[in-house]
């Protein structure tokens, strides 16, 4: 342990939280998408996210994806797949 | 144990759960537990003619990990509250992994 750096023994959860207060794209199950402001977060990947707009992708094609706007939503973790900051 | 606490503050408030069967149940959310079960009270079905199970029943209880989104008002929610707490419970975290 005494080896690694700072950034090294950061877990990757720390990442999350450096993106509180920040816009996210987080991926979910069923070919979903939520973009937002990131409120809060749990070691179960549970958030919340603020000023939210979903996107549900067909399936099959390449025709544009629903997109649903919500002002605050919790998203349950075990429908995460990964987040991404974006800017 | 944080969201927990979060929906704590949220009961008597009028909330949206979307199910992972695409179900979306709007009512008022009367109590919750550690698993983020939700009982809610005077429920309507936002999309009733698609599944019209749901139009007799007017309170219910939902298993938590039947749950994809919990829609919420957003000047129910403290923003600056929620994202100490959260920097808070990953201190914690860090620090009992240790």
């Amino acid at each position: 342990m005494s080896l690694q750096t700072e950034s090294q023994s950061q877990e990757p959860l720390d990442l999350i939280r450096f993106q509180l207060d920040e816009t996210v794209l987080v991926k979910l199950r069923g070919a979903r998408e939520m973009k937002g402001k990131l409120q809060g977060y749990d070691s179960h990947c549970n958030m919340v996210i603020s000023e939210a707009e979903e996107y549900i992708y067909e399936v099959n094609g390449n025709s544009e994806p629903v997109v649903k706007k919500t002002e605050m939503v919790f998203v349950r973790g075990d429908s995460v797949i990964l987040i991404s900051p974006i800017n | 144990m944080l969201f927990f606490s979060f929906f704590k503050t949220l009961v008597d408030q009028e909330v949206t759960v979307e199910l992972k069967n695409d179900i979306e149940i709007k009512g008022t959310l009367k109590s919750v537990d550690q698993f983020l079960n939700l009982k809610l009270d005077n429920i309507s079905c936002a999309n009733e003619s698609k599944y019209p199970h749901l139009k007799s029943v007017k309170n219910l209880f939902i298993r938590g990990s039947t749950v994809r989104y919990v829609h919420m008002n957003a000047n129910s929610v403290d923003c600056t509250l929620l994202q100490d707490a959260s920097r808070r419970e990953a201190m914690v975290q860090a620090q009992t992994s240790k």
